[in-house]
């Protein structure tokens, strides 16, 4: 697991004790490492199935081991009344939209971390804390984290969550898409729990068939676009709805991934520090040259 | 060594007076705010939130600090590289102004990130893609070139002046072979820093306007563009120079010196170009992008562009074009100081006024402990600065034009 060696390297430094030796050691990692694997998971969020029962919040705390509280208090709709985001309190949260097409019910959507297949935030970190794995999840390093909140500031979903009432290691929060359950076999939490199989667990390749298949049977019941399938190049978590996104207010992105140009520009300035050696060429050049001018000036007047 | 006369000595005038007293006053403020933030949390201080992580500490204490203190490598290129030494008696200021400011940067980042005691982790823990890592690793190494940069004037101090109390005097005179062999390796070597300096500074102060190009459409389209790096760069190199006029011009009447008119017109006569080059760049990326839609909009982020242009940029750059600005003391400093607050506002701007998170439900202003610690970083900055230039040789007092040239330089006789 890249996590766990990470985690070993960050001990081992320790145990060293010198910063410099662990600069020049093998296992100082530059950057995260973002594989795309065919095979990763994602969930199809089904909102015209969802019923807004909201089980799914409370199956996300218990197995994150935040306060969950009682389920049976979730049955209580008010809440649903004010639109909520995730926060460090809860790393889901459902809201409710009015109707769409052909439908009286409301329209709910679970809101998470997309985990986009390109994450901004993996791009962002100053330190590499967060990594994109394998299996699609993306997920934070507490031991790397310097509490620096870019990731928050480069985020396209605005869902990283921090700690603000924490003098002392404050976290940054957010779905991990039970990245400790998915290696035992298990289902994401809210998966599991959902009563109406609102959420479908699987490949993101399988997952954008069905979303489409779903479409093109019942043409009536969903707006004809997969958010997720395409957006920032591509999440993990995908959407289907009745009503156009902007209306359930998902933000409206292109297909770019959001890393993209600030990542060209940083490449472009440093490509194999080509650049800035240049640079540094070119003004010791000036300045010998510059020098020696003055100095044949002076030589001149004597 | 300089023909020209330059002669840096540590000024003679008492430290308070009742400006000081209030600086000190202001600077006290600020730190009891920061010791709630490290008490209580960002939260209890600061008006941060997860709609708006960064606020006035990344954009003023960090971005238009880093920005403000691009003194030091414009007045570096301009006397070291390009050996340009009747100008050589403003580098040293510059280079204080340099050094302190990115020291309050460093303490900026301190205080804002939430983990400031893994403040050292982007020296072991690299990620090549983070522009945030750049500027942070750059401004890292820039910080210490300053201080190897401002080591001579340290070791001109003291080199034959070493005087320490009670029974460490024994130690005099090892101290002073020490300072002695310290500046002759310094002043064999320092080309390398200086150059090194001013190619680290080009680096981050671009990279610093990397920052906020992955935030996206998150960032209003008057300000977001791919050339943010390339604006962050010709701005800071533009306000390097009207950053040294407005200071030493605050410096030469606080401390009743004769200011050095003839090098501030000088210096003054090279903005107008640089301005003009970053207006350029800066209205073509509006006119190509067409952003321009937006400034018909009657709206805060309209009213800050056109604010920050108009005062920040074009105004100036019209009073220094004009040959009455440079020679009149108010008009140059007016004229600085517009550029100055130019680009503060610019960087406030950029990480501030133009973030509009998706999901925000209000909009973010600076809590008072926020200004507060604010404020109270550039009065302790202003305080150590005053306290440097009155013990330490940095500025120089103007010469009469009768004193013979001397070819050498001498730094107290070898005992």
């Amino acid at each position: 697991m890249p996590d766990k060696s990470r985690r070993d390297f960050l001990k081992k430094t320790a145990a060293i004790g010198a910063g410099i030796t662990a600069l020049s050691s093998p296992n100082a990692k530059a950057g995260p490492e973002n594989i795309l694997s065919p095979d990763r998971m994602g969930v199809l969020v089904d909102t015209t199935v969802c019923v807004g029962c909201r089980n799914c919040e409370w199956a996300c705390k218990d197995a994150h081991g935040l306060p969950a509280g009682n389920l049976e208090t979730y049955e209580d709709r008010k809440i649903l009344e004010t639109k909520r985001r995730p926060d460090h309190t809860a790393l889901t949260v459902v809201n409710e939209y009015s109707h769409g097409k052909n439908s009286n019910l409301p329209v709910d959507v679970k809101v998470q971390c997309m985990h986009c297949d390109h994450p901004a935030c993996v791009s962002a970190c100053i330190v590499g804390a967060f990594s994109k794995h394998e299996n699609g999840t993306v997920t934070w390093d507490s031991d790397m984290c310097i509490g620096c909140r870019y990731c928050m500031a480069a985020c396209p979903f605005q869902i990283p969550a921090f700690e603000y009432d924490k003098a002392l290691h404050p976290m940054i929060m957010k779905c991990d898409f039970c990245f400790d359950r998915t290696k035992e076999g298990k289902l994401p939490a809210c998966v599991s729990i959902c009563p109406v199989e609102a959420l479908t667990y699987g490949t993101r390749t399988e997952l954008v068939k069905i979303a489409r298949d779903r479409i093109k049977r019942n043409p009536d019941r969903y707006v004809n676009h997969v958010f997720g399938e395409y957006e920032v190049g591509g999440t993990s978590w995908l959407y289907l709805a009745s009503k156009d996104f902007v209306e359930l207010d998902f933000p409206m992105l292109g297909k770019n991934p959001a890393p993209g140009v600030s990542e060209s520009i940083q490449h472009g300035i440093f490509a194999y520090f080509v650049p800035p050696v240049s640079l540094y060429a070119l003004l010791g050049g000036i300045m010998w040259i510059t020098k020696r001018r003055k100095e044949l000036e002076e030589e001149g007047k004597i | 060594m300089s023909h020209e006369s330059v002669n840096p000595v540590p000024i003679k005038h008492k430290y308070f007076t009742p400006g000081v007293i209030a600086l000190a006053i202001v600077a006290v403020n600020g730190l009891v705010f920061l010791m709630g933030r490290f008490f209580f949390g960002l939260g209890a201080v600061t008006n941060l939130n997860n709609q708006y992580p960064w606020g006035l500490w990344i954009g003023v204490d960090v971005a238009a600090g880093v920005a403000l203190a691009a003194g030091g490598f414009t007045t570096a290129a301009l006397g070291h590289v390009m050996h340009r030494e009747e100008y050589h008696a403003i580098v040293r200021p510059a280079l204080l102004t340099a050094m302190l400011g990115y020291t309050f940067v460093a303490i900026g980042v301190f205080v804002d990130i939430g983990r400031w005691y893994f403040i050292w982790h982007p020296l072991l823990m690299w990620n090549g893609n983070s522009a945030l890592f750049e500027v942070g690793i750059c401004v890292m190494i820039y910080m210490t070139v300053l201080y190897i940069e401002f080591l001579p004037i340290f070791t001109e101090r003291f080199i034959g002046k070493v005087n320490l109390p009670g029974f460490l005097s024994i130690l005099n005179k090892p101290a002073d072979k020490v300072l002695r062999i310290l500046d002759k390796g310094l002043s064999k070597t320092m080309f390398i820093f200086i150059i090194a300096g001013v190619v680290l500074s080009t680096l981050h102060q671009s990279s610093l306007g990397t920052l906020m190009v992955i935030a996206g459409p998150k960032m209003h389209p008057l300000w977001q563009t791919p050339i943010l790096p390339l604006l962050f760069l010709l701005s800071a190199v533009a306000v390097g120079f009207p950053m040294v006029i407005f200071e030493s011009l605050i410096a030469s009447r606080s401390l009743k010196l004769k200011p050095e008119m003839h090098i501030l017109s000088r210096l003054g006569s090279m903005i107008a170009p640089l301005l003009g080059i970053y207006l350029a760049f800066k209205l073509g990326d509006m006119f190509i992008r067409k952003t321009f839609v937006y400034l018909g909009e009657f709206n805060t982020a309209s009213i800050m562009f056109t604010i920050e242009l108009l005062f920040g940029v074009i105004i100036p750059l019209r009073m220094f074009l004009s040959p009455k600005v440079l020679k009149s003391r108010p008009l140059l400093f007016t004229a600085s100081a517009l550029v100055v607050f130019g680009v503060l506002l610019n960087r406030i701007n950029n990480f501030i006024v133009a973030y509009n998170p998706p999901y925000s439900t209000s909009s973010y202003f600076p809590s008072f402990g926020e200004i507060s610690v604010t404020l109270g970083f550039v009065a302790l900055l202003v305080l150590a600065y005053r306290f440097i230039v009155l013990n330490f040789p940095v500025i120089s007092l103007p010469t009469k034009p009768t004193a013979p040239k001397t070819k050498f330089m001498i730094r107290g006789e070898e005992k």
